[in-house]
């Protein structure tokens, strides 16, 4: 066989294995649920306005939803940003300890979220069975709080795997991107919030 | 077959290659035997199953489609009843778009040949993928069972309301409709992330924007549509499902809802879908055009720029399935208008795609063929595309078989002839042989004759005035005889697909070996060997232009230092391909299977029940989180040889 000539080659051995925000193919998944999740909000805030424009009455004969939980909610949640962007932060240092409390912090505000939200649904003065208007906002709630569950579970789950050995930069990864997926659930908030509490008092007058 | 790209086969390798390629056999090993078969991840695995099931799906809705030129064949005949016969359109047009076309389009094509094409090892979230695939088979399944048990969905493929309501849709056949949505649309909606990441970030080095392949280009323009447009019928499927199962009262006009609601959201999704289905056939056609043409294909930018324009596009025209609906006339104006400019891309696209066979040197072979038959029938579809985009017109014929015709000439014009291009074009690479290319023209001439003589007179039938979805007619209505040549043309549309369903048998058994690079083509799938090994590459490669072989230097570097006892892969920038990462794709698992079982009990048991869904979540939380659940070993591992980038 004749001699092979030597192809040149392209060393890749030294690039990084943990990296954050746009390098981290998680990263970019996490981005993709939220395009696609963001766009159902849109949509539902859409139909809710779409559902306005043809009743003359809104709400329909009865009161808007009672601002203080849902207020109460809009606060705990603003606040949860402070612990979240701390343990993000750490997180792109591999600040085991940071993380640790951090996503503790943020777990707790989770299940302080998940109570007052369960409040929320004893005022919204509505029931979804009564009429269009009762539906739209049901189900503007229920999409807020599906995510807020599934982020909360998250959020637990990696939680618990940050006090056992399996510990590694894949999870200061996750750690990070879990930090953005909350935003995500605060910043949806505050426009569903707008929508579901001021837009009938607004649009009444 | 001549193969004359300078990629080593494997007679040609050193021991030190030979023992490369056998660590990479250990690692990426499928698993094998019974539960093998549900842990599989590797993309080439996923993908094939996702288009064995997808041409399945398509030849069932096809013997539908059987039934029904059976029963229309003759006038007041009772072949069908007419309860059966809502059912047969309902399924025909259901599976066609929700479990052949885009999966198949999409899908298939994205899952199997995107990571190949941009030269990495395995799609991005390869888990994810295997659950994707089992959603949509559980989809399909469910809704062919309820079929079976006289359960089909029977409201048209788009179940408007109030006539799939809960007060004209009694029983829960509208219901599994509702839920074969969500099932394919969760499937759709993994795919496109998948796609998305593995394009931007999976790259092979070299592979700036400026030189993805025209298929991969066109499957990213798709993922961004399915994205953007899923989530309208995520929501009216939803809601019809709640309006049934919970209550609410969203469509409901005695109660503040509104049909038309409905319509909004289902057409949001419903347009974009027709260019989620013919995005993929146009970039097959770009192709499959510059592969037979022998040149880099004209006008690169421009094809490009037409499939990003006609992805913007696409989701201003959704009221121009509503015209007759009662909506504003300055609504309708705008939306004709919306209508004829995307004319314009697709037209930019024929004109290159004309500029590059007619300044190439063309080779006849039978994916050219379905490309010059693509030609004719969508350029016919698209004319008359042109007429119903005007509101008079429309008004005119809304309903009728012109419009069938039409949206036939598009579909099958712009999907399944590319398709049976890609099928040819693809099919040495997936299976390492040759289909037989006489009864491939066969195939071709059947259909391409077969299409338009069951087609071409559903557009004057039309004209003369016979409405869709009506199981018989009168014979005295002048409809007889066009009938009767349109049940015909099936007669050569299934010969045709007969002839296929050969040739694809016998050439499995016999076809003659492919080798690497049958067609001499330029894009990356053709620098490995065919079928695929498991890894893909056995050295991953840099690319140094459009057509990476046809343009690579003589002494193209390869990458080297991943390591090989992980499946291990190279991360890139997103403009320019630079390297700027490695990691590891996760391993075969048997959780994303369960994790699909449970979802599909949450699913199906909503139909039933509201709490299919809040206690059904409980077992799709438990095996998510067995599915994400870190393992020991790779852990330390990686631990153990952890780089963090440097801020």
């Amino acid at each position: 066989m004749a001699e092979r000539v030597e192809r040149p080659v392209l060393d890749v051995s030294r690039l990084p294995t943990v990296g954050f925000g746009s390098r981290s193919i998680t990263w970019w998944g996490i981005m993709g649920m939220m395009a696609i999740e963001g766009t159902v909000f849109v949509l539902m805030i859409a139909s809710y306005f779409y559902l306005h424009s043809r009743n003359s009455e809104w709400p329909p004969h009865r009161n808007p939803p009672d601002l203080l939980w849902g207020t109460v909610n809009l606060v705990l949640f603003l606040i949860s940003v402070v612990p979240s962007e701390w343990y993000r932060r750490r997180a792109r240092k591999g600040d085991l300890r940071a993380v640790q409390i951090g996503l503790v912090l943020v777990s707790l505000f989770g299940i302080g979220n998940v109570i007052v939200r369960y409040f929320e649904l004893w005022h919204l003065n509505t029931d979804w069975s009564i009429d269009a208007y009762g539906s739209a906002v049901w189900t503007l709630m229920g999409l807020h709080v599906l995510h807020l569950l599934t982020d909360l579970v998250d959020t637990i789950v990696l939680t618990v795997i940050f006090f056992t050995p399996l510990v590694e930069g894949k999870r200061f990864q996750d750690a990070e991107e879990n930090a953005a997926y909350w935003y995500f659930v605060v910043g949806f908030w505050i426009p569903i919030y707008l929508v579901i509490y001021w837009a009938p008092r607004w649009l009444h007058a | 077959m001549i193969t004359t790209t300078a990629i080593e086969s494997t007679a040609e390798l050193t021991e030190q290659e030979r023992a490369q390629a056998a660590r990479l056999e250990a690692v990426w090993r499928e698993p094998t035997g019974f539960w093998g078969w549900f842990k599989a991840v590797h993309h080439t695995t996923i993908g094939k199953r996702y288009a064995v099931t997808a041409f399945g799906f398509f030849l069932l809705a096809g013997l539908l489609a059987g039934g029904m030129r059976l029963q229309l064949a003759f006038p007041e005949a009772h072949i069908l009843s007419n309860d059966l016969y809502n059912q047969f359109f309902t399924m025909h047009g259901s599976t066609m778009m929700f479990l052949f076309a885009v999966p198949m389009m999409f899908e298939a094509m994205s899952v199997y040949l995107v990571p190949l094409m941009v030269g990495t090892r395995n799609i991005a979230f390869p888990r994810l993928n295997a659950y994707s695939y089992y959603l949509y088979l559980f989809g399909g399944l469910m809704f062919y069972v309820a079929f079976a048990c006289n359960t089909g969905a029977d409201r048209g493929w788009f179940s408007y309301v109030p006539l799939a309501g809960p007060d004209y849709g009694p029983g829960k056949r509208p219901d599994f409709w509702a839920q074969l949505i969500t099932f394919t649309e969760v499937s759709g909606l993994a795919v496109a992330v998948e796609t998305i990441v593995t394009v931007f970030k999976l790259r092979a080095p070299g592979m700036s924007l400026n030189r993805i392949p025209i298929f991969v280009w066109g499957q990213v323009v798709v993922a961004f549509m399915v994205i953007f447009s899923l989530p309208g019928v995520v929501l009216s499927s939803t809601m019809l499902l709640m309006d049934r199962t919970c209550n609410t009262q969203f469509f409901n006009p005695a109660a503040g809802g509104d049909v038309l609601l409905y319509q909004h959201l289902f057409w949001w999704f419903g347009h974009p879908e027709v260019y989620i289905i013919f995005i993929p056939g146009a970039a097959i056609i770009s192709t499959i055009v510059t592969s037979f043409s022998r040149r880099h294909v004209f006008g690169y930018l421009v094809l490009v720029l037409s499939l990003v324009a006609t992805g913007f596009m696409a989701f201003g025209l959704w009221v121009h399935h509503m015209f007759a609906t009662g909506i504003p006339q300055i609504a309708e104006s705008y939306f004709t208008a919306a209508s004829m400019v995307i004319a314009i891309p697709t037209g930019a696209q024929v004109f290159c795609w004309i500029a590059t066979i007619a300044t190439g040197k063309v080779v006849l072979k039978t994916p050219m063929w379905w490309a010059i038959g693509f030609f004719f029938v969508f350029i016919m579809g698209g004319m008359t595309g042109m007429f119903v985009a005007s509101v008079p017109v429309d008004l005119q014929v809304h309903d009728t078989y012109f419009v069938v015709a039409h949206f036939h000439y598009v579909l099958i014009g712009g999907a399944v002839f590319p398709l049976f291009g890609a099928i040819t074009y693809w099919f040495p690479k997936v299976t390492g042989r040759m289909l037989n290319e006489t009864l491939g023209q066969l195939t071709f001439w059947l259909f391409f004759i077969g299409f338009n003589i069951t087609f071409f007179p559903m557009h004057l039938v039309g004209i003369r005035g016979m409405p869709r979805r009506v199981y018989t007619y009168q014979p005295n209505m002048g409809w007889t005889t066009l009938n009767q040549v349109e049940s015909l043309g099936y007669v050569l549309l299934f010969l045709a697909v007969c002839v296929l369903l050969v040739n694809v048998s016998r050439s499995l058994r016999s076809g003659a070996i492919a080798g690497p690079n049958p067609w001499n083509a330029g894009t990356l799938e053709w620098a490995t060997s065919s079928p695929p090994p498991q890894y893909n590459f056995l050295h991953l490669p840099t690319v140094n232009g459009r057509e990476a072989l046809w343009d690579a230097a003589p002494n193209q570097p390869i990458v080297a230092g991943l390591p090989d006892d992980a499946r291990s892969f190279l991360i890139t920038r997103t403009l320019d391909a630079e390297p700027e990462g490695r990691d590891e794709f996760p391993g075969p698992t048997i959780w994303p299977f369960l994790a699909a079982v449970a979802t599909s009990i949450a699913f199906i048991g909503s139909i039933f029940t509201p709490w299919g869904i809040t206690i059904g979540a409980i077992p799709v939380a438990i095996t998510m989180i067995g599915w994400f659940w870190p393992e020991r070993q790779p852990a330390q591992r990686r631990r153990a040889r952890e780089i963090w980038q440097s801020e």
